[in-house]
């Protein structure tokens, strides 16, 4: 009999599925090990249909998805793991507590490889920061959860970004990347793969902190979630510390055959996943876990998402070996079961079994076939009053907080602890970080949640060519990604239409560049209950790149008088979606067109300009059209610049169209070699063309029918001091 | 630049080294407050022991709150007047060059080193502040910006004798070109110059 105690979201279906297979009626425990394991946090039972025809496979990819992170060789003996995690439901209801352990969990899916953690990212959404006091508190308060947890465990958050829109004033989505670097003799997997092995509980304890977060996170947040707050669990980022040390000590000291970070769905989840995964089982001794509250029951046990502990596996003989480390960092360790080969999770108390069941039935929930509608198509936007005064609205677009410099939150973030970080926040269109191997690693996150909303396959497509471009810009070559799809209910059928689409733009465009996916997450539900408004398709997508040459690495900001700016790709007109629309209030239509060969052609041209040594900075061309694009280049760089962008490469279009179109496949790169720039673009056949000259204090714009003049200390305060200005008020 | 270097644990210190440096971080993930916990590590013994030995002691970021809650440096160090980390290149200048650390710099230089911290806000009480700077304790501050409220733009002091330097900037990440600049690896060639 299903209990009351417990709140179980198995479906009528799910539960005659368990009856069967098991041929009897499971105990109240096994319910309830089931529910956490077969969550849609946990199992991906709706989405795994869809992401599998993501491409996973490619020269560089060592493990795909399916483990904690996703492990790519570098060359020279070196891997790099990477994985994105969300803490969404959390985050809204807790937000500094909610983002602080958002991170500890990736940080556990890096760390469980056998891999360092080097550098986090995070890509977050909020409502209107303008207009919400609400949201303000939640950006705040999510910042403050990443700095104080990422910085005290030493891990620098490098890059990320932050987009605000309406949708996400009761959803906000908080999302981490964590990329670690190991070697590839000392990879570790999460499995236990040996009968008679030791498996150990370390770290923290376990406590009533997180109970059924993974069910939490597998419905939508309703009005009174606030009380759900003991479902957020508490972070600890010296425990976690200590815990990062001990365990790649113990790898190095070979003592570990497996590891296991324990996240949703607690030791019922890892413990059965290392059992499946290495085919074996698992008996585990409940007196043997350490309890922070000592009446908990076997549930509370068993699915408590108490935070920074993980699962080692020892090998037979390596126990004392194994606690030793453990002891000389402070790190208390349990011995609490064995790996059997029963191919059975066996749940002991005072040797007697509670709960048995077999591990392939909990951790492979039956995949849930869902139904996908098309939505109707989007109306288009109103018109444009053609007399807008596009000066001001380059200032306006400048300081509005999607666009504006992030400055305010990164610099709460240590992004240069473990002297690695080369290309910094706000100097390149990615972060750049050193490796051992006198190579450099580049990574970024990109979303754009408005053209996803209007069209999911070209909007996801093109948020993964953006990122592309973001990574090219600095000069490395793209050689793997991550995905995040963030979207609504999934039993809503129009919601599952726009996630299969969105899943096959990025398949599609990856697959075109050649492009490995090495993991990635699903999160549904991102609903407010009481207007049952989704939030917008939200994809996330991360990509990571190499940098073969120290001389390679580019920033963004205009270096020096008299260097010839660079137009590439051409200019259309297309402005639905975009930051211009959103500033006049038009919504709707159709997002910008994304030719899949021109887009990867044009990456492989400016590759190729930055691997010979022409560009002195380069940008990817994106929010806000190439007036945003020029401004950045020249706030960062403290310099100005004179263009024609009638000279640029465009379609026929209006002046507004040709400072603020979002087309596709664009950059701007500087150069002191203006024709040999000019003849690479030529030879791949990529229109590009010289705009101008950088130098002097001031950007000057030629339009076709007006002329700009922007003095660079005005575009300076409208885009540095925006977010200031609307977070701390009182300052200045 | 070659030194034999070694990290330690911070129970396994050993009476053997001619110089030591405590680097930055969380020392016991600032419970209580940041350093004092490490103050009373079993490592500080054998620091103190070496600052009275002459010694050159370095302590850097979290390593200057430790060696001020160890008492080997006056002062404290407060909450960021602006209640939030700050990670940031500044401008410094050097205000003392009789210490173990700033030795090969010169008297008045302008430098820049990153800082990365929560609480670096120097606060002394009148006549101490008047006393480092009658002493010539102050050992650097921030000429420009001072991203802290830190008191009189204060960001490094020294002991009597400057053998003993506390610094809120990083000069192990000033240490490449590569990584912005190479300011910080000065500080740590005083050193060597102070022990030759």
């Amino acid at each position: 009999m299903i209990t009351s105690t417990i709140n179980c979201s198995l479906t009528p279906d799910e539960i005659q599925i368990i009856r069967q297979r098991l041929g009897r009626e499971p105990n109240e425990l096994e319910w309830a090990l089931i529910d956490a394991e077969w969550s849609e946090h946990c199992s991906y039972k709706s989405s795994k249909a869809i992401i599998s025809q993501l491409p996973s496979s490619g020269d560089h990819v060592l493990v795909g998805p399916g483990y904690d992170s996703g492990v790519i060789d570098i060359g020279d003996g070196l891997i790099l793991t990477a994985h994105i995690e969300s803490h969404n439901h959390p985050s809204a209801v807790d937000p500094y507590g909610g983002a602080a352990t958002g991170i500890g969990g990736v940080v556990r899916d890096i760390l469980c490889m056998g891999t360092r953690p080097i550098a986090l990212l995070d890509s977050l959404k909020f409502g209107d920061i303008t207009k919400s006091d609400h949201s303000k508190w939640l950006l705040k308060n999510v910042v403050r959860g990443i700095a104080d947890y990422g910085n005290c465990i030493g891990v620098p958050t490098v890059a990320g970004e932050i987009e605000f829109d309406e949708c996400y004033e009761r959803n906000c989505l908080v999302d981490v990347v964590c990329v670690g670097l190991g070697r590839k003799d000392e990879l570790l997997l999460a499995q236990a793969t040996k009968p008679g092995d030791s498996i150990f509980l370390i770290g923290g304890s376990t406590g009533r902190d997180g109970i059924q977060g993974a069910t939490f996170a597998s419905r939508v947040l309703a009005a009174d979630s606030d009380r759900e707050r003991s479902a957020v669990q508490i972070p600890d980022p010296f425990t976690k510390k200590m815990i990062i040390e001990a365990t790649l000590e113990a790898n190095r000291a070979g003592v570990m055959r497996g590891c296991k970070d324990l996240g949703g769905g607690g030791l019922a989840t890892g413990l059965s996943e290392i059992a499946d995964k290495g085919e074996t089982g698992v008996d585990v001794h409940l007196e043997m876990i350490p309890l922070r509250e000592p009446d908990m029951n076997a549930i509370e046990i068993m699915i408590s998402e108490s935070q920074e502990r993980m699962l080692l596996v020892a090998k037979t003989g390596s126990e004392r070996e194994l606690e030793a480390i453990m002891a000389k960092y402070g790190v208390s360790s349990s011995r609490i079961g064995k790996v059997t080969s029963t191919r059975m999770l066996t749940i002991l108390r005072a040797g007697k079994s509670i709960a048995q069941l077999p591990t392939d039935f909990l951790a492979n929930a039956p995949i849930i076939q869902r139904i996908a509608r098309e939505p109707k198509v989007n109306p288009p936007p109103g018109k444009v009053m053609r007399h807008e005064n596009l000066r001001q609205i380059v200032i306006s677009l400048l300081s509005s907080p999607t666009i504006a410099s992030k400055e305010w939150v990164y610099r709460q973030f240590d992004h240069e602890v473990g002297i690695r970080t080369v290309v910094k926040p706000g100097q390149g269109d990615a972060a750049v970080l050193r490796l051992p191997n006198q190579k450099f690693v580049a990574i970024k996150s990109d979303a754009n949640s408005r053209i996803c909303d209007l069209d999911p396959y070209i909007g996801a497509a093109s948020v993964l060519a953006e990122c592309c471009r973001n990574i090219t810009a600095v000069g490395a070559k793209a050689i793997a990604l991550l995905d995040h799809c963030q979207f609504g209910n999934p039993n809503d059928e129009e919601v599952f239409w726009s996630f299969s689409m969105a899943v096959k733009g990025i398949a599609d465009l990856a697959r075109a560049l050649h492009l490995p996916c090495v993991g990635g997450k699903v999160s549904f539900y991102n609903e407010d209950e009481e207007k049952h408004q989704a939030i917008k398709s939200s994809p996330v997508i991360t990509v990571i790149g190499t940098v073969e040459k120290p001389d390679h690495v580019t920033t963004l900001n205009f270096k020096h008088n008299q260097e010839t700016i660079i137009a590439i790709g051409k200019t259309k007109p297309e402005v639905h979606g975009s930051e211009y629309y959103c500033h006049l209030g038009l919504y709707g239509g159709t997002p910008p067109t994304l030719d899949f060969q021109l887009e990867g052609q044009t990456q492989n041209a400016v590759l190729e300009c930055i691997r010979n040594g022409y560009a002195t900075a380069c940008h990817d061309c994106a929010n806000g059209g190439l007036a945003v694009t020029l401004a950045e280049m020249a706030i960062a760089g403290r310099i100005g610049a004179t263009v024609d962008l009638t000279r640029s490469p465009m379609e026929s279009l209006g002046d507004d169209e040709l400072l603020f179109s979002e087309s596709n496949s664009r950059f701007i790169l500087t150069t002191r070699r203006r024709d040999d720039v000019l003849r690479t673009f030529q030879s791949f056949n990529i229109p590009a063309a010289a705009i101008g000259v950088v130098g002097g204090e001031s950007l000057n714009i030629t339009l076709q029918h007006d002329k700009f003049e922007f003095d660079l200390s005005k575009l300076h305060t409208a885009y540095t001091r925006s977010l200031e200005m609307i977070l701390e008020p009182w300052r200045k | 630049m070659k030194i034999e270097a070694k990290l330690v644990w911070h129970n396994e210190f050993k009476d053997v080294y001619d110089a030591v440096i405590l680097p930055g971080g969380f020392s016991f993930g600032d419970h209580l407050r940041s350093g004092i916990i490490a103050a009373h590590s079993p490592a500080m013994e054998g620091v103190r022991k070496m600052a009275k030995e002459g010694k050159p002691v370095l302590g850097i970021c979290n390593g200057f709150q430790i060696l001020i809650e160890s008492e080997l440096l006056p002062g404290s160090l407060l909450r960021n007047s602006s209640l939030k980390f700050v990670c940031k290149w500044m401008d410094l200048q050097v205000d003392n060059v009789d210490t173990a650390f700033t030795c090969a710099f010169e008297r008045g230089e302008k430098v820049r080193m990153p800082i990365a911290h929560n609480e670096g806000r120097f606060f002394a009480e009148d006549q101490l502040l008047n006393n480092l700077k009658v002493d010539d304790r102050v050992v650097m501050h921030y000429p420009n910006e001072n991203p802290t409220g830190t008191s009189k733009g204060i960001a490094s002091i020294s002991n009597d004798e400057g053998n003993v330097v506390g610094m809120m900037s990083h000069p192990e990440r000033a240490s490449d070109d590569l990584l912005g600049g190479t300011d910080g690896l000065r500080v740590f060639g005083s050193m060597l110059e102070w022990m030759r």
